[in-house]
């Protein structure tokens, strides 16, 4: 970070991310989140963003997370046919630490060679004019999504509030879903393992994913999730219960929004209507819902 | 040379049962496709076994449809072609399957009519019943069990089906074609062209596998119906395989003039990339230039049969050139390095047990084929009794 101090924003998004870092390793030792970002320190950050991040913050919310948990808890209060997930990433926030890659990967309890969320990092330009764009890649959840029709069991279709889901006790593992998506953003649950090659088979080769909340036990080898496709749902299991996905959870540099674009007083509906906003592959007219911000 | 031949096919077996076991026991695990490269040799061989299918089908409609006299002797032979080779093909795509056992599901739930994959499971699953009654009236027919009217109906019957075939055969390859052609997401295979091309590729290797069938394995090889028909069958693989030439140029000369660099990445990788061989060497010199040299020039029947051999087994060539070239391409720039590990790698080479399964699939075809013909005596001139 220290070489990129000629630039105002980047200065600031310097000072913010470590406040932010500071703030996380501070967390073992205070044991309410909200407390946490009402740090004098904390504060003064986020009213010094040169965005209107008041606004999105609004009312008595110091904490962007707990404020967007708040909007997810509305969401689920309506109809499930009423509320359209969608993310925002920051791609100016995105400090490209993977955090929120490993923290999907523990949640869901994800396989080696198998990754909903890897981070694309691009350099542009060349030295010493240069600069880096990180680009986190979640499902799109497109509201037109090329991956469903094709498959040839109805094994995969778009849930009513817009979450692309695989039932994973019909799923063939054809594949033909992962060639269909323009993001490659599917995977095919291959069966291995991290301590393959060693003596015995680690705990946590063994741990069960809870996708779509069930139980998905992995002991043994051709049973599902094994041998199917798999894909991220904005962590439907949690959000179901009123949590944030995972990754959302891990960011250290706040780059990540969610929330339900049919609510007009949501983080999300906010953010996205702005300017700086695009989607991936847009020609595609496949409609993503995954939002970034620069 | 018989001995040879059995020795051979036993290895083969073995070694293919060992791929198998290895399948079954480890699921996916030792399979060299990833999360990038999805689909590789066996999803080739499907198309490859398929294609030969639908072209060795279309032969027979010479005879039940078109009722060209000529080729009423090999009817029979033509129909368990496609039987045997239809089987293949669907021993292929089950062992690429995540789970082998809800393969049923195609049928039981499928997504009509959305995917094109169900209809091409559809499809081809009336082709193989359609292909199953045909072949028992086309040896009901000729038993010379049944005389009068009984005989008339089993021909009347017979027609119909193979008419029906016609049509039932083109959909359901230019539906295998269409399955990647309408893949947006894939610029390689998004093209109107590549149902037609699958139809010209599965004539061009129909007819090829057909024709060394013939010219080796007809047993009067001193007759003249084996010349005029070789002549014939010439004729036919090398109009094939020149028409398939130009499909090919008229897709590659399309995508490379203006240069889009996401429509040519996978032509790129396949003219210029690490396994260029497979399409300069392997198709467009053993499976193009020399056939098509010697099916133009020399006229004996061990020439025809090796030109033909040639054509139909270069052919997997053009199969895998289409599934692996089209899908070794980021989608979005970075990707490959965004994650790294095995699975999630653009490199596609296939592993050793798909390339004894795949041993497996061609052992087991040739068996079955072996077995056909011993049984039914197909290619015994004078036991193809004439309608």
């Amino acid at each position: 970070m220290g070489n990129t101090k000629k630039n105002d924003r980047r200065d600031f998004l310097s000072k913010f991310g470590t406040a932010f870092i500071a703030g996380a390793a501070l967390s073992p030792l205070i044991s309410n989140a909200s407390e946490l970002l009402e740090t004098e320190n904390n504060v003064t950050e986020i009213k010094n963003f040169k965005g209107s991040f008041e606004d999105l913050l609004g009312g008595d919310y110091t904490n962007i997370k707990l404020r967007m948990q708040d909007d997810v808890r509305r969401a689920l209060k309506k109809p499930m046919k009423d509320r359209k997930w969608a993310m925002a990433i920051d791609l100016r926030k995105c400090v490209g630490c993977n955090a929120c890659t490993v923290a999907c990967i523990a949640e869901n309890a994800l396989p080696p060679g198998v990754v909903y969320r890897p981070v694309i990092k691009e350099e542009i330009g060349t030295y010493p004019n240069v600069s880096k764009i990180n680009l986190p890649k979640p499902c799109m959840q497109c509201d037109e999504p090329p991956c469903v029709d094709v498959c040839p069991v109805e094994a995969t279709w778009k849930r009513e509030d817009g979450i692309v889901v695989i039932d994973y006790e019909a799923c063939i593992g054809c594949r033909y879903c992962m060639t269909a998506c323009p993001y490659e953003h599917r995977m095919f649950d291959f069966g291995e393992k991290y301590s393959d090659g060693l003596p015995l088979v680690a705990n946590y080769d063994k741990r069960p994913s809870f996708e779509y909340g069930k139980e998905w036990d992995r002991e043994d080898r051709h049973s599902s999730p094994i041998g199917n496709v798999r894909k991220c749902t904005f962590c439907a299991h949690r959000l179901d219960e009123g949590l944030l996905p995972q990754c959302l959870t891990t960011c250290i540099g706040g780059a990540n929004y969610f929330g339900d674009l049919n609510d007009e007083d949501s983080v999300i509906a906010k953010l996205v209507s702005r300017l700086n906003v695009f989607r991936l592959k847009e020609e595609m007219g496949t409609e993503p819902n995954v939002y970034y911000i620069r | 040379m018989k001995k040879i031949f059995y020795i051979l096919w036993g290895i083969a077996f073995i070694l293919g049962c060992i791929g198998v076991a290895q399948r079954f026991m480890y699921g996916h695990e030792l399979a060299n496709y990833g999360n990038r490269v999805v689909w590789g040799l066996w999803v080739a061989m499907y198309i490859y076994f398929i294609g030969l299918s639908a072209g060795a089908f279309l032969l027979s409609s010479l005879v039940y449809v078109f009722k060209i006299k000529m080729f009423e002797k090999v009817g029979k032979l033509a129909l368990i072609t496609a039987l045997v080779t239809l089987l293949c093909a669907l021993l292929s795509i089950w062992f690429d399957l995540g789970h082998m056992w809800r393969a049923y599901e195609v049928i039981t739930r499928p997504n009509l009519p959305h995917s094109m994959m169900a209809w091409m499971i559809w499809l081809y699953s009336a082709y193989f019943l359609l292909l199953v009654l045909e072949t028992l009236y086309a040896f009901r027919i000729e038993s010379g069990k049944y005389d009068g009217d009984k005989l008339k109906s089993y021909q009347k019957k017979l027609g119909i089906l193979a008419t029906i075939g016609i049509p039932l055969a083109i959909a359901f390859h230019g539906g295998v074609g269409a399955l990647f052609g309408v893949v947006a997401a894939n610029p390689m295979w998004h093209s109107a062209l590549t149902p037609i091309f699958f139809l010209v590729g599965a004539i061009a290797s129909g007819s090829a596998l057909f024709t060394l069938i013939f010219a080796f394995f007809w047993d009067n090889k001193k007759g003249e119906y084996y010349q005029n028909m070789l002549k014939t069958l010439a004729k036919i693989v090398l109009v094939a395989v020149l028409f398939d030439v130009l499909l090919e140029w008229a897709e590659l000369s399309i995508a490379l003039w203006m240069g889009s660099p996401e429509h040519t990445a996978g032509f790129r990788a396949m003219l210029f990339g690490q396994y260029w061989y497979v399409f300069w060497i392997f198709h467009l010199l053993f499976g193009v230039v020399i056939p098509v040299w010697i099916l133009a020039t020399k006229k004996n029947g061990i020439a025809i049969g090796w030109a033909s051999l040639l054509v139909a087994f270069t052919f997997i060539g053009v199969r895998l050139n289409i599934v692996v070239p089209g899908l070794i391409g980021e989608k979005i720039p970075g990707e490959a390095s965004a994650y790294i590990q095995p699975r999630l790698t653009y490199n596609y080479f296939p592993s050793m047990m798909e390339w004894l399964v795949g041993i497996f699939i061609v052992a087991f075809g040739i068996g079955l084929f072996y077995l056909g013909n011993k049984y039914f005596k197909l290619t015994k001139e004078n036991n193809s009794v004439k309608s």
